[in-house]
């Protein structure tokens, strides 16, 4: 199993020593490309996969069989489905901003590549290792709302308007308890670097240490996809597609993977600050734990989205500035007494 | 330990190039036959009425106040966060205080109904 555990790292070292020197800038620049483009395959695949598990947990919740007709089971529908959207008509809208029109679904597909390159995937396994990461990745992620914004205004549609100024009213409500529970797990580690608090994780997974952080993270986690119930951007009964209104073909799809790719990212993120990462018992390599843990917020994730109905905005901003706030802060709180009276107490038990 | 910041300069240019690169392939092989009618909002069957490019009221214009002022308070925090444990009694009272008066403000802004939809 250890074999099979550090396979990544021996080809990853393989590959080195095909450098003269294996720490050279080359060698560490084609690193880099390799664990990039990794990545990028890792967020096409999860958007094949997720697309037809969600419609498949689609049809388990509502008693319905779901896509079942191409291939076995109906699991070639998802590839079919990209392979129609390339040869769509890309059309733009005559009165549309044309540039920004055309770039927004672009920065929505970058995001999550640009996130999902700094989590842990194993040992030693992060693509792009930065002491920074945490704040890199809540920098990064919080521009998906400027995506959207951009593509609802410059469809010149009232519609997508509506839409987008809808996603910055929900931004600026789950931001603020978003980073505030993470912030319980900054205390306990005293780094930003997520490798280093997967590590940290190894007697204990923060979940238990942090539970009001984790329950408050999920909530907001989801509402930063922008699903049920907090799917208001792009409620089709009210705003048609919201900001997704007037795209079609593949720039649509781009929108797509990048709402995929940013589930991936955020059930990731809860993975390594909550879940203990890739640590787990040692009957299966750290990588499948994590993609094993990742898989259970998704369906988690799934699950709420097809049970629940959709809240009103105002309610939504409600529940995040007077209920979800006050609960991080407290969490905060309740984290520095505990961490106080712990470094009180073990110096004087000899721990 | 290290601050791989030269691999994100690396993946930023992955990841503008690759949308475009993506965006070429409908250029290729999908049509393209705009026409006038193609080309109009969707508004669901109906002619649009006026402009779309006005000035919006957003509802929540005093939420956001509020959140600049936290916005700006993770900044604070989250550097305290990070050396928390090393700075001991003092930081520790004072990041509390710095929270109870952020506390009341926020309490202000509730009670006088900046947290409501308007």
């Amino acid at each position: 199993m250890n074999a099979l555990n550090q396979l990544p790292l021996n080809i990853a070292a393989a590959i080195r020593s095909l450098f003269g020197d294996p720490h050279s800038i080359w060698a560490d620049l084609t690193m880099d490309i390799i664990s990039i483009i990794l990545v990028i395959v890792l967020i096409v695949l999860a958007a094949l996969i997720l697309i037809l598990l969600e419609r498949k947990v689609a049809g388990w919740t509502s008693q319905r069989p779901g896509p079942n007709r191409l291939g076995p089971h109906g699991w070639f529908q998802t590839i079919a489905d990209a392979l129609k959207l390339m040869g769509k008509e890309d059309v733009t809208p005559a009165g549309a901003d044309r540039l920004m029109f055309k770039i927004a679904p672009m920065i929505m597909f970058a995001l999550p590549m640009m996130t999902l390159a700094v989590i842990p995937y194993g040992h030693g396994m992060a693509p792009i290792r930065l002491n920074l990461g945490i704040v890199y990745y809540l920098a990064i992620s919080a521009v998906s709302t400027l995506a959207l914004l951009m593509a609802g205004w410059s469809s010149n549609n009232k519609y997508s308007l509506l839409g987008g100024m809808r996603a910055v009213a929900q931004m600026i409500s789950y931001e603020i308890p978003l980073v505030f529970s993470l912030l319980g797990v900054v205390m306990i580690t005293q780094t930003f670097n997520l490798s280093q608090i997967v590590a940290d994780q190894h007697t204990i997974p923060f979940i238990v240490l942090q539970p009001l952080a984790f329950v408050v993270y999920l909530i907001a986690g989801v509402a930063e996809v922008n699903r049920a119930p907090f799917d208001l951007v792009e409620a089709d009964q009210e705003v048609v597609a919201g900001p997704f209104t007037e795209y079609t073909g593949l720039r649509w799809g781009l929108f797509f993977l990048g709402e995929y790719g940013n589930m991936t990212a955020v059930a990731a993120l809860t993975t390594t600050m909550f879940l203990g990462g890739w640590q787990g018992p040692a009957i299966l390599p750290g990588y499948v734990w994590f993609f094993l843990k990742v898989g259970i917020i998704i369906f988690f994730q799934m699950w709420v989205r097809w049970t629940f109905p959709r809240i009103r905005i105002d309610h939504l901003m409600g529940l995040a500035w007077k209920v979800l706030l006050p609960l991080s802060i407290l969490n905060i709180f309740l984290t520095g007494v505990g961490i106080y009276i712990y470094q009180l107490i073990v110096p004087r038990i000899g721990g | 330990m290290s601050d791989n910041f030269a691999a994100v300069g690396v993946l930023l240019i992955f990841a503008i190039a690759l949308p475009l690169i993506m965006m070429a392939v409908p250029k290729l092989i999908a049509p393209n036959k705009p026409n006038k009618e193609k080309l109009t909002p969707y508004e669901c069957g109906n002619e649009t009425i006026g402009r779309t490019w006005i000035g919006f009221k957003s509802n929540y214009f005093l939420y956001a106040l509020v959140f600049t002022a936290f916005d700006v308070e993770t900044v604070f925090l989250y550097p305290w966060a990070l050396t928390f444990r090393k700075l001991g009694t003092f930081a520790f009272v004072e990041m509390f205080v710095f929270i109870a008066i952020l506390l009341v403000g926020f309490w202000y802004a509730w009670k006088e109904g900046a947290l409501e939809w308007m």
